[in-house]
């Protein structure tokens, strides 16, 4: 059996997956990125390994991807962070044509063509209202962290209509509406309305087409698939739990599995060639 | 002697002005605006009424402006603070012909004909980059004083680049500057040109016509207003009461007001403002 390790070395956090050849789970562990990337990913790597049993010898391809992929020495190969989610994506719900990729520091939405390559993109990493940066700052403001967002807005009935132009001015937007009685469930529930809102222009602008796969750390808040539900009309695919955060992880490791694969493949053509 | 006030409610602080019939400023006040706004605009009237040692039966005109100017409860009209900076600025600096006004979390450049009149004028008010907010994400990052920040800046040697526009984003850039080892002044220097280049492009939407005259709560900023002279090629000019500059443009609506409706004969002669 041999194993591979994805890294997803993202805006805020590292995301380390180990994978053997039929795309199984080994070992997985999540580190804040910090500003030490490539010591960040070494400790997301060798807490993985950990979980895994393995030893770091028992790897035998390396692959990284996100923002950070180029500032990990020890890599064997590195792909860009919408190929790496399209292969997650696809390997674990096949029909994905439509990527929706919420991050910390960015927004992505990937549109996929039929034998599952990155037909078109839209990415927002300019403006912290069209990211999780948005519900973290709203979440602030209100006195809770980043971890209490999602049992916060799923306490909502009806969300207060936050208008999301820009992370910074919501301040004075959320204590508004706290001075006027409104629960910080509420408000939080129209942040995250108001970063759909966002995530669904992004996602008309690559034509989208079911199905709909939600990856990346903002959706393990549930009450943003159900908004995008709301708002597309529409079933979404979401990973269960934690692996929504490994997509790219996961698809890295994949693409590490192919890249072996085509490398014994070579490696046994040449042999044969030279025995005849 | 008759008093007129202007009273600037802006997102972050509130400014008060007390002018008596010369035009001149007897009383001033400036506090942070907070959650409460009606009563932000109320305090710092009572402020400056105590700074003037006036009484407030003694004020017969009150203009509200700024983001709050239908908040000051007790104003007898309200003025766009587009007006009242433009307004300030001439008085103050009759040869302007364009203001440039960085707020706390607007920032807005304005084109003034000869005459006095407002030709265009521009906002960034939908995004914080570009306003005072930008350089106190910076400051926050930092864990600096927002006046230390301009001293700190002009120390700079090699000013790192900031590349990030959104403002949330730069505080975490800010601080991966600093885990890469570059120095405090040189990261705030870079962060003082973004805010520039930001304001730069907003001005020239409206044309730059010299003089430039540089308003708001940022312009106390020595190393904004050294980065904004550099990249303009010429001097700006900067009052001693910038912060104050919308609220002296709402008292001297309010004191034109004042001298208009009065009888002729009683009205001491309107200084010519230009």
């Amino acid at each position: 059996m041999t194993y591979t390790a994805g890294i997803d070395i993202g805006s805020t956090y590292v995301k380390a997956l180990i994978a053997d050849e039929g795309g199984r789970v080994i070992g997985r562990a999540l580190v804040k990125t910090g500003f030490k990337l490539a010591e960040a990913a070494d400790r997301a790597l060798a807490q993985a390994i950990g979980n895994s049993g393995l030893q770091r010898e028992d790897l035998a391809y390396v692959a990284t991807t996100g923002f950070g992929r180029f500032l990990y020495p020890a890599r064997d190969l590195n792909t860009t962070d919408l190929t790496a989610a399209a292969w997650g994506a696809r390997f674990l719900f096949p029909n994905t044509y439509t990527i929706l990729d919420v991050g910390g520091q960015t927004m992505k939405a990937t549109r996929l063509t039929e034998d599952g390559k990155v037909k078109s993109f839209r990415l927002n990493d300019k403006c912290a209202a069209g990211t999780g940066a948005f519900l973290e700052k709203t979440a602030r403001y209100m006195g809770f962290n980043t971890e209490e967002i999602g049992p916060l807005a799923a306490t909502s009935k009806e969300p207060v209509p936050i208008s999301g132009v820009c992370a910074v001015f919501a301040e004075s937007e959320v204590i508004n509406h706290l001075s006027h009685g409104s629960s910080p469930a509420d408000i939080m529930h129209g942040s995250i309305v108001s970063l759909v809102d966002r995530s669904v222009q992004l996602m008309k602008r690559v034509q989208m087409e079911p199905e709909f796969t939600l990856v990346g750390g903002i959706l393990r808040f549930d009450k943003m698939a159900a908004v995008i539900r709301e708002r597309l009309g529409t079933e979404v695919n979401v990973p269960p739990g934690e692996e929504v955060q490994y997509v790219a992880a996961l698809g890295a490791a994949l693409l590490a599995h192919r890249r072996m694969q085509k490398l014994t493949l070579e490696a046994s053509q040449l042999e044969e060639v030279r025995e005849g | 002697m008759a008093y007129a006030a202007g009273v600037d409610v802006g997102s972050t602080q509130t400014k008060a002005i007390v002018l008596n019939e010369r035009r001149q400023i007897i009383g001033r006040a400036l506090i942070d605006t907070g959650a409460n706004v009606v009563q932000a605009a109320e305090n710092a009237y009572v402020q400056a009424l105590q700074d003037g040692n006036i009484r407030e039966e003694e004020v017969e005109f009150v203009v509200g402006t700024g983001y709050g100017r239908y908040k000051v409860t007790f104003g007898d009209t309200q003025i766009t603070e587009i007006s009242c900076h433009a307004r300030g600025g001439v008085h103050l600096f009759p040869e302007t012909q364009t203001v440039v006004d960085m707020g706390g979390q607007d920032t807005k450049a304005i084109r003034i004909s000869p005459a006095g009149e407002i030709l265009d004028f521009c906002m960034n008010d939908k995004c914080a980059a570009g306003t005072g907010r930008f350089l106190g994400a910076a400051a926050n990052a930092l864990g600096i004083g927002l006046s230390e920040l301009g001293p700190t800046a002009l120390r700079a040697e090699k000013p790192v680049k900031i590349s990030t526009t959104c403002t949330v984003f730069a505080e975490s850039e800010v601080v991966s500057w600093l885990g890469k080892g570059k120095k405090i002044e040189d990261i705030l220097l870079g962060v003082h040109q973004s805010i520039v280049s930001r304001s730069l492009g907003l001005m020239r939407r409206v044309g730059i016509e010299p003089q430039v005259t540089f308003t708001g709560g940022v312009a106390r900023n020595q190393a904004v207003v050294e980065v904004l002279q550099k990249e303009l090629g010429f001097a700006v000019n900067v009052s001693e009461e910038s912060h104050y500059m919308g609220a002296i443009g709402a008292g001297l609506f309010a004191m034109d007001h004042l001298l208009a409706s009065r009888v002729p004969m009683e009205a001491p002669r309107p200084e010519v403002v230009r």
